[in-house]
């Protein structure tokens, strides 16, 4: 037996893959739900109900999937160029950090819109200049990146305890460690009246649109992608590599960086460092689970945000520890490489 | 000034040296033995949370304390196992595969320990690994206390790197291995299967990065705890590089770190008005500095993320 490349992967095929994925990775959770003496159908029925059973439930899963899909994109710009940026966590909080300590003061008198506006580009950039970091050092002396940004993680996210807890600490907050928080006119606004639920989620759904247009539809989107099939060959036919690596990583970093300046400015107001649930490292599971589409993001993101939430509310119903919604989303990782590696190959004797 | 110079003559610190080292010596030499057969495992740092996890439980539910590392160390295999099977034989990126190996055993450790343990006001521990006591030896003023009063499973991971640095170096089995990492098709040419060899290493190299988390709650503490492993996994990645994928060095780059990190850790009591998470910072900050020295030199494994496929080019 020996695997043979498929000449063309039949979209039906590629469509199905996520699904299958998905399902694999169900059915092996199902086994330690089991051990926990619950019954694994009802467990799941429960993670559906608490997730999507009601209103408020729909927004609450779609609040969560707004940070996802943008970490998601970060992710999946960065590796489809074979930059293997793991620093989404890092970039998150920074981003955050960032928006709220411009937000807070710098910025009054602006028009909310305006102000908004400014805010997304400020954790952006906080984002894209962490990231723009270990793309240097890769470039420049061939350091590997993946170590960098890890390492860089748990930096930042210390950079972030010293600042919460000195120049940038909340005074209003009492005792728990807080930053300051965005001024109240540079809130989003709510999408959906009392509820969590922010225009964060049409921001991500735009920037994917415009993130599918770039990868798509430009130069630099195809020379990204030149870069992460076949460098060399790239380099050959003309592609500056550390001119589109760095361009990369600028965005990749931004688009983490802006989860961060969202999440801030539509659901905490101000910065903890518990405030990401591994938003970060989530986005690479996003991404992988979307074949690294930005279409694919979006409904990758709708699902992981499901098992998170619906964990949460499985757990209180069943007392299924709500780690099992990290063990799914692992698993979901690993059985989507597998199904990725039948999309495009396929079994001959 | 001259209180922080103090320390450095202080038997403690040159103890909490080669204690802090122990848990990366075991890390480091597990991903250097997967890296010199041609797999990088991003898996460590899940596979080290495992390891904790796994090592703690069984001594919690009754096993003595060697049992308990055994028993951490077969899990680390079986995690090993998993990113083998999906790296080598089906060729998937290592780079995935080990992050999901991590956020995998990572999360399954946390969803086991929750399941099986009650953890009221603060987590339940056990008795760990006492400090020896040599007649004679562990009485010699300074060199007692830092050389010959560790707990046992740290003389356990100096001997290993003597182990590793003899195998890799000196005899057949080492020859293979190395040359699995350097060019499968040469091994395949001698008659070996590069596909086992690989297998095999990432077993036994996932298996020592567990001992290295299981040092943390059987040894270092007494309990586990959620995000107890703190990066170490990450910092054995780079110390792989930093010791250009050899074992003697890798030692000398453990030691190196944990000295930094056991020197910030009693700075910080004497240096006032700098915040504390500047000196935690140092640690991670120092890694990526010996990663900008060493990486131009770097001897890196020719095959090292290469999958290898029978027949093909």
């Amino acid at each position: 037996m020996r695997l043979e490349r498929r000449p063309s992967v039949p979209w039906t095929l590629a469509a199905t893959a996520p699904l299958a994925a998905i399902a694999a990775a169900l059915a092996l959770a199902a086994g330690l739900i089991l051990a926990a003496g619950v019954n694994p159908l009802a467990a799941y029925a429960e993670m559906l109900k608490g997730a999507l059973g009601s209103r408020l439930a729909v927004t609450e899963m779609l609040t969560r999937a707004v940070p996802l899909m943008l970490t998601g994109l970060a992710a999946a710009v960065a590796f489809r160029a074979r930059l293997w940026n793991i620093g989404g966590e890092g970039q998150f909080y920074l981003g955050a950090l960032a928006v709220a300590w411009v937000g807070h003061s710098m910025m009054s008198g602006l028009p909310p819109a305006l102000g908004i506006a400014v805010l997304m580009v400020v954790g952006m950039a906080a984002g894209a200049l962490l990231l723009a970091g270990p793309a240097f050092l890769r470039l420049r002396f061939g350091v590997d990146e993946v170590v960098t940004t890890l390492l860089l993680n748990f930096i930042v996210i210390l950079f972030v305890g010293l600042m919460i807890e000195g120049p940038l600490r909340d005074p209003l907050a009492f005792g728990w460690p807080q930053s300051v928080p965005v001024d109240d006119a540079f809130r989003l606004p709510d999408l959906i009246p009392r509820t969590r639920l922010h225009i964060g989620l049409l921001i991500a759904l735009a920037v994917a649109g415009i993130v599918w247009l770039i990868l798509a539809r430009t130069v630099f989107g195809t020379e990204a992608r030149a870069a992460g099939f076949n460098a060399r060959a790239a380099e050959f036919a003309g592609v500056s590599l550390p001119r589109t690596i760095m361009g990369v990583a600028l965005l990749s970093g931004g688009l983490a960086g802006l989860a961060g300046g969202i999440e801030v400015m539509g659901v905490t107001g101000g910065v903890t460092t518990t405030m990401s649930p591994g938003f970060g490292y989530a986005g690479i599971v996003v991404a992988m689970l979307a074949a690294l589409h930005p279409a694919g993001v979006v409904a990758a993101a709708v699902f992981v945000a499901t098992v998170f939430v619906g964990a949460d509310a499985m757990s209180r119903a069943t007392g299924v520890p709500s780690f099992i919604a990290d063990v799914i989303v692992a698993l979901a990782l690993l059985t989507m490489l597998v199904a990725l590696l039948f999309t495009s190959y396929r079994v001959r004797r | 000034m001259t209180e922080a110079l103090d320390l450095l003559f202080n038997a403690s610190l040159w103890a909490a040296v080669l204690r802090i080292a122990t848990p990366l010596i075991f890390g480091v030499l597990g991903a250097l033995l997967c890296e010199r057969a041609g797999v990088l495992n991003l898996g460590i740092e899940g596979i080290m949370t495992m390891g904790a996890m796994v090592g703690w439980l069984s001594v919690f539910l009754g096993a003595d304390l060697w049992t308990g590392l055994l028993i951490a160390a077969g899990a680390g295999a079986l995690m090993g196992l998993l990113h083998a099977l999906l790296t080598v034989p089906l060729g998937l990126s290592q780079h995935v595969s080990g992050l999901g190996i991590t956020l995998f055993a990572s999360a399954l450790a946390y969803y086991l320990y929750r399941l099986i343990v009650t953890v009221g006001e603060s987590p339940p521990t056990i008795v760990p690994f006492r400090p020896l006591d040599i007649p004679v030896l562990s009485d010699i003023p300074f060199l007692g206390p830092v050389l010959f009063s560790q707990a046992a499973p740290t003389y356990l991971a100096l001997l290993a790197v003597a182990v590793m640095a003899y195998v890799l170096a000196r005899t057949p089995l080492g020859l293979a291995i190395r040359m699995t990492g350097e060019n499968p098709h040469a091994v395949e040419a001698q008659g070996l299967d590069p596909t086992l060899i690989r297998i095999g290493c990432v077993m036994a190299g996932s298996a020592l990065m567990a001992l290295g988390g299981a040092f943390l709650t059987t040894a270092a503490f007494n309990s586990f705890f959620p995000e107890m492993v703190q990066g170490r996994g990450w910092i054995c990645i780079a110390l792989v590089v930093f010791a250009s994928w050899r074992p003697g060095k890798a030692l000398l780059g453990a030691l190196l770190f944990a000295f930094f990190d056991a020197y910030q850790l009693r700075l910080q009591t004497v240096v006032e008005g700098v915040p504390y998470q500047l000196f935690l910072m140092a640690p991670y900050v120092l890694s990526i500095v010996a990663l900008i020295l060493v990486a131009r030199r770097a001897q890196v494994p020719e095959a090292l993320m290469t999958p290898y496929r029978k027949g093909e080019r």
